[in-house]
């Protein structure tokens, strides 16, 4: 299992990481991140690991 | 001897590039030439939260230091000194004196601000593309200057409301009619725009610059009508073209852009290219060649052209759902896939209250979403149009978000009841 892990100090809610992995993060019209789910199994790891180099912020990182 | 990468670029896509080729383990040389001085640095907040009012040396936006480039990632930093032509033949590419040989070639250097033509070289007027230029606007913004910002697209529009949000004298001017027109299509573009008129900005559209004037530096922008505007900073934001002037005769398909296939290749073995100046076919719409000028693709498309450049064999292609977005004021405006379609319907909120999803359709499909203060909608969208979603099956999604936007806001509502009772 690999951990995810929001800097919300750094999030912005641009929303890039929800259409890249919809099961792990969701985005409100405030533009507060939630994290739906915090451990990322090996089947999602792919879309996870996506997600977090896709964020413009880097407000995301996955512990290995 | 393993493969010598060369990106030429080092903003966005080009730092992306030399990062996804070290991440997969090639061990072979890595050369980054870059036209600026300074270290890669992210663009988008230049024109946002570098531009606020409040520390008197705002971060610099660096992605990362010299040291993890240098050292850690083992890539040779080439700045200061844009790259002046390609040798597809002899594979090298110039910068200044230097011949610098490649195997494989990552062409990732982006696009310039146009300046308004014929207009003089006055102190305190500027284009907003690079670090230098953010710098020099914000100072002026320090000094408190009235501002005139000429071009009323997403630039121009953060820039006058970052000057708006110190409580600077601030004039937009747009010589089309609508602004934003390209970007997210005419009706929406007044749409957008409306968010100016709401935060009392003096937006004026249809109006042609006629002279800049100034002694040494800028005091005035002058209309065509002779109306006056005093100004201590002009700011152009007249849209971007993409640097390929140094690669004119090396050979490569240049038209408004470099033109690849679905594999950002250029053509030439070897040879790919990224980000802003990538005009390549995008395999999500039909095949149709795009050009954009978007943080997220710039950031996918440096990855997969370095990867594809090393390993031609094993190439993937690049499609997406575009996405940018813009801060103005204090609202956020996202737009998912393109602009351009048959028709345009709003499916959720008003554009006049600020707060509203719009859906775009070509032909019989889904091809484009806009949101603006509507953050929870727009991201589920774009999974919507990832997956070609037919235009009905689209207002239906649409139709059952809004029905679940309301359910919940009736439950609040009840619980505040609830809550005061």
């Amino acid at each position: 299992m690999a951990c995810i892990k929001v800097d919300y100090d750094k999030c912005t809610g641009l929303g890039i990481c929800e259409s890249l992995a919809p099961e792990f993060f969701e985005v409100s019209d405030d533009g507060n991140l939630t994290l739906l789910e915090e451990e990322a199994g090996p089947d999602a790891l792919d879309d996870v690991r996506e997600a977090v180099a896709g964020c413009p912020t880097e407000a995301l990182s996955l512990k290995e | 001897m393993a493969s010598h990468l060369v990106v030429v670029g080092a903003s966005l896509a080009g730092l992306r590039a030399v990062e996804a080729v070290r991440k997969d383990g090639h061990d072979g040389p890595v050369t980054l030439i870059g036209a600026e001085r300074h270290l890669p640095y992210d663009r988008p907040p230049l024109s946002k939260a570098f531009l606020e009012a409040g520390d008197e040396d705002p971060e610099h936006p660096r992605f990362r230091e010299e040291s993890h480039l240098a050292q850690e990632l083992g890539v040779e930093l080439v700045l200061g000194e844009p790259a002046s032509g390609l040798d597809t033949a002899a594979r090298e590419v110039h910068v200044a004196d230097r011949r610098i040989g490649y195997d494989a070639l990552v062409l990732a250097t982006g696009a310039r601000a146009k300046s308004l033509p014929g207009s003089p070289d006055l102190d305190g007027v500027h284009t907003l593309r690079t670090l230098d230029d953010a710098q020099a606007i914000r100072a002026a913004l320090d000094a408190g200057a009235r501002t005139v910002v000429i071009g009323a697209g997403f630039i121009g529009s953060e820039v006058a409301s970052g000057a708006h949000k110190r409580g600077l004298e601030v004039t937009v001017l747009e010589a089309l009619p609508t602004p934003l027109g390209r970007a997210v299509g005419e009706e929406m573009g007044a749409a957008v725009s409306q968010l100016h008129h709401r935060n009392g900005m003096d937006l004026r559209c249809g109006v042609t610059v006629s002279a800049i004037e100034g002694n040494g530096s800028v005091e005035a922008v002058v209309l065509e009508d002779g109306t006056r505007l005093p100004a201590d900073l002009v700011v152009v934001g007249a849209g971007a073209a993409p640097t390929t002037d140094w690669l004119e005769g090396s050979g490569l398909e240049l038209d408004d852009g470099v033109v690849c296939d679905e594999y950002l290749a250029a053509g030439p073995p070897g040879i790919y290219a990224a980000g802003d100046i990538a005009r390549w076919r995008n395999a999500q719409f039909d095949g149709d060649l795009m050009r954009l000028e978007h943080w997220t693709s710039a950031a996918e498309q440096g990855a997969v052209a370095a990867r594809n450049a090393l390993d031609p064999a094993s190439a993937k292609p690049y499609a997406t759902v575009p996405y940018f977005w813009s801060d103005w004021y204090d609202s956020r405006i996202q737009f998912v896939g393109i602009p351009r379609g048959d028709e345009v319907r709003v499916v959720s909120g008003r554009p006049e209250d600020g707060r509203f999803v719009a859906l775009y359709r070509r032909c019989d499909h889904l091809v484009g979403v806009l949101a603006v203060n509507r953050q929870a909608e727009v991201m589920k969208y774009r999974a919507q149009i990832k997956k070609n979603i037919t235009w009905d099956d689209a207002l239906k999604f649409a139709a059952q978000r809004e029905a679940a936007a309301q359910d919940k806001a009736e439950r609040a509502r009840e619980g505040e009841h609830a809550a005061a009772g």
